[in-house]
């Protein structure tokens, strides 16, 4: 029996200078017992598309037009029939965990707060149901659980209250607005064990939205695809996925990085469907003629021995004998050869970042040497050596949003550099380097007179990287640069920067949480967990055969897209 | 010019402008006052310091509509037969001078104050904050007194009068800068950890550079609203300050200074003397109010749905 049924949905939003279609004639539906995603770059109105079941838009948006029916009745435009069905037949998993439960008040209350508003359970019942649902989503110890704040949990943790609150009312539908984009790995993997088990056990509908196409293929039975409003294909999940039809869903499903072997590139589809071949190797003819050439040579480039980084050290509260001490690195060691890109692996709080901060010298570390160049990155008897190295190590950055200077125009952010590190260069030669590079990383030289805020994310980030290169930078971090993207403009990207590492000889630290897009890219990599090294291998080494039980259990819990296939 | 304006009027900001009756209204009216007080020599029928124009036998003179009112006297005459319509004109140059003026010598110093105690923190930030904090207990009409009461210690009689705008100028922008420090600090303590400033540091770039070049022009939106905000609450010190009789002397008078002198005839009938000043006042300061009230709800993302 179908049990949600969305029927030739409009949503418009109407700005001041034009009117957007958030969603144009959505049509599908929903039967109980099955778990369906719906899967679409930003800005494809999928989660619109959700809030518009429970009558979340928004002013400025509008529903013109369609019908919205869950087990038969009209919600759309129907207040009094929404206000009792959200929360009590429909529940809805926000994408962070961070922020979707009040801070203020102990889960205890915001759990029998919503029990009791929907249904006629006196304190105690409503407490007991409580910390069985709690129980039911896998939080151990719920009785004394029960009593702490939203702050006393982790972040999967806390997604499993979200949803225990999701289902307190017994609800027939879960929305998950990207349920498990704020989590690591692991956590993403139960998370989704447990929706899939409380579909079966509670007979529910779940919709899953995402950009995540491995999520889709290892929880959903149906899939949505949807680009700018509408529906390009639904259907079966493998279907799909082994044999898009369409050609957005084929360019979607090209572009996400297997994760079962390593591909030279990525293929890239064109509006007309035809493969796109042509790399930006002309492009860089320019840039090297300028440069000259590196030679592939073995040289270490980075020796990183035994670091270690404690947080808030100096500060007043520390005492000597505090070992309580965060460690966010704890004796990490690891070598980078030149020209090599080398990955650095782990989930979130596993010190990535820190180390990529402390090679930039953003920071110093607390113990331990960093060579670059066999010369020592903190000699605190030479200071000068600091700012020699500045221009050969640049930086990538993970937020497209705020790593532009939104002030600057495009041609003076890619400039700046180029002017400080050569003092006495004329005009000319700098906007014929300023051009050359915004032709290496394929971007028009037209957008060189406007501001980052005209650009898309991927676009951005284009720039940020010829910003990096304008300095003629040995040693290019790129931390997490990727992983606010969509996947196609992701493979484009990491295309650019394979192609910019073979043609200018750069090598490469490559910081993801991103198990395929590593295996994808780097020819080494360093597993990190807690701030300690799990264990550096060939990547192609670490993904065949993982020494470290922690990689092994990477490996096993990453959603796979060829699960299906 | 008019390609400009079309620019703006197609902006965000602009849109909100031309949606806000308030904000065009004050805005008309603030630009005629200033525009009037800066070509005062043109607007006004007469000039109140030239001595050859002005005659005591005109003194008392009530405004037209009134009897025995002149037509030549439109807002009639003060105490010495001067216009009042032009010598509140005058007035409003002095009043707007100084309001801009230290305004901007507030700005200077809690700017560069606020920026610097952001952006390297420590012990330094420490101090400018306590001092900003203490500063802020002691009210500014308060401080604007001291500093002028120290003024008048180390600067000879004879020269005070002719000083008297500069310390004017220092005495308020002394007691308006923490203002600007603090929103400042605030905003830059945000700005510094985005990502854009570590590409800057990456690249090598000195501090200055950063904090002048990249973090300021960022932090400059809040800075505009208190900045308008400021000039209207600089404007009434000088003019508290002039009517307590430590501002600008009759010779030279400030709005302030018209309504102190009105004020000794308000009793004695010659009502117009302190009344038009007042109003004047009035409607200069609430015409800044009211658009950095504005300023301050365009400018803020968090009500620019509405």
């Amino acid at each position: 029996m179908k049990f949600l049924e969305v029927n030739n949905l409009d949503i418009e939003y109407q700005t001041r200078k034009e009117t957007i279609y958030a969603s144009k004639n959505v049509s599908f539906n929903l039967h109980r017992g099955e778990i369906i995603g719906i899967v679409g770059e930003s800005g494809s109105g999928k989660s619109t598309v959700a809030n518009a079941i429970i009558n979340l838009i928004d002013k400025p948006g509008v529903i013109t037009n369609g019908s919205i029916k869950l087990d038969g009745s009209e919600l759309r435009n129907n207040a009094d029939v929404i206000k009792n069905i959200r929360g009590k037949k429909i529940g809805f998993v926000f994408q962070d965990p961070q922020t979707s439960l009040n801070p203020l008040f102990k889960i205890k209350d915001q759990l029998i707060e919503t029990i009791q508003t929907h249904s006629n359970l006196n304190y105690k019942e409503a407490e007991t149901k409580s910390i069985n649902l709690l129980r039911e989503v896998g939080i151990e110890n719920p009785e004394k659980r029960i009593d702490d704040y939203p702050h006393q949990f982790s972040g999967g943790m806390r997604q499993r209250v979200v949803i225990a609150l999701a289902i307190s009312c017994e609800p027939d539908l879960i929305i998950a607005d990207e349920p498990t984009t704020a989590l690591d790995v692991s956590i993403q993997f139960k998370i989704l064990q447990l929706l899939k088990k409380l579909t079966v056990e509670r007979n529910l509908g779940i919709i899953i939205i995402t950009h995540d196409m491995g999520v889709i293929s290892e929880t959903t039975d149906r899939v949505i695809v949807m680009r700018h409003g509408i529906i390009v294909e639904q259907g079966k999940t493998q279907e799909i996925l082994s044999k898009p039809k369409s050609l957005e869903c084929k360019s979607l499903v090209m572009s996400v990085p297997p994760t079962n072997k390593k591909i030279d590139r990525f293929k890239l589809l064109s509006p007309e469907g035809k493969e796109i071949k042509n790399s930006s190797v002309k492009l860089t003819n320019n840039i090297i003629k300028n440069w000259g050439t590196t030679e592939t040579s073995t040289k270490k480039l980075i020796d990183f021995v035994k670091v270690s980084k404690i947080f808030d050290e100096g500060s007043i509260l520390s005492t000597k004998n505090n070992v309580a001490n965060i460690k966010a690195l704890d004796n990490v060691s690891f070598e980078v050869f030149e020209g090599e890109s080398f990955g650095l692996v782990g989930e979130s709080g596993s010190g990535k970042s820190t180390i990529a901060k402390i090679i930039s010298s953003l920071i110093n570390p607390s113990s331990g040497e960093i060579y670059f160049d066999n010369i020592s990155l903190f000699d605190p008897k030479n200071k000068v050596i600091k700012n020699k190295f500045r221009g050969q190590i640049q930086m990538v950055f993970q937020d497209p949003y705020s790593s532009l200077n939104p002030r600057f125009k495009v041609k003076s952010i890619i400039a700046e550099p180029i002017k400080f590190f050569q003092k006495n260069i004329g005009e000319a030669h700098i906007s014929k380097s300023v051009n050359d590079l915004i032709d290496i990383v394929g971007m028009s030289r037209q957008s060189l007179d406007r501001y980052p805020h005209e650009f898309s994310g991927g676009q951005r980030q284009r720039i940020s990287i010829a910003r990096a290169l304008a300095t003629r930078p040995r040693l290019l971090i790129c931390d997490e640069p990727t992983s606010a993207l969509d996947v196609s403009i992701q493979a484009q990207v990491l295309n650019l920067l394979k192609d910019l590492q073979s043609q200018l000889n750069l090598t490469i630290l490559f910081i993801s949480h991103d198990l395929p897009v590593i295996r994808q890219m780097c020819d080494r990599t360093t597993v990190l967990k807690n701030g300690k090294v799990c264990e550096t291998d060939f990547t192609e080494n670490i993904f065949k055969k993982p020494k470290h039980s922690y990689t092994k259990e990477l490996l096993d819990l990453m959603p796979k897209i060829e699960a299906i296939i | 010019m008019i390609k400009f304006f079309n620019h703006f009027i197609d902006t965000d900001i602009g849109y909100s402008f031309k949606k806000s009756k308030i904000a065009i209204i004050s805005t008309i009216v603030f630009l005629i006052i200033v525009f009037s007080s800066m070509f005062a020599s043109i607007v006004a029928p007469y000039d109140p310091f030239d001595p050859a124009s002005i005659s005591l036998m005109d003194a008392f003179t009530p405004p037209i509509w009134v009897d025995g009112g002149n037509i030549s006297f439109i807002l009639g005459t003060d105490q010495q037969g001067r216009d009042m319509f032009s010598t509140m004109i005058y007035g409003s140059r002095i009043s707007l001078t100084v309001g801009f003026a230290s305004i901007i010598f507030a700005m200077i110093l809690g700017i560069s104050l606020g920026v610097t105690s952001g952006y390297f923190g420590g012990r330094y930030e420490i101090v400018v904050m306590r001092f900003t904090d203490v500063q802020l207990t002691i009210p500014s009409i308060l401080m604007a007194l001291l500093v002028d009461g120290i003024a008048r210690g180390f600067i000879s009689k004879s020269l005070h009068d002719d000083m008297a705008i500069y310390v004017l100028i220092l005495a308020i922008g002394i007691s308006e800068w923490p203002q600007f420090a603090r929103v400042t600090r605030a905003a830059t303590l945000v700005e510094k950890n985005k990502e854009y400033i570590l590409a800057s540091k990456i690249i090598g770039l000195s501090n200055i550079v950063i904090m002048f070049k990249h973090i300021l022009p960022n932090i400059l939106r809040p800075v505009l609203v208190i900045a308008t905000i400021g000039l209207s609450q600089a404007i009434i010190t000088e003019s508290t300050l002039s009517f307590l009789g430590v501002g600008f002397p009759p010779t030279n008078p400030s709005l302030g200074t018209l309504i102190r002198f009105g004020n000794n005839f308000l009793f004695s009938g010659e009502w117009w003397i302190t009344f038009f000043p007042a109003i004047f006042l009035v409607i200069l300061a609430l015409s800044i109010n009211l658009l950095g009230d504005w300023m301050r709800d365009a400018l803020n993302p968090k009500l620019k749905a509405r």
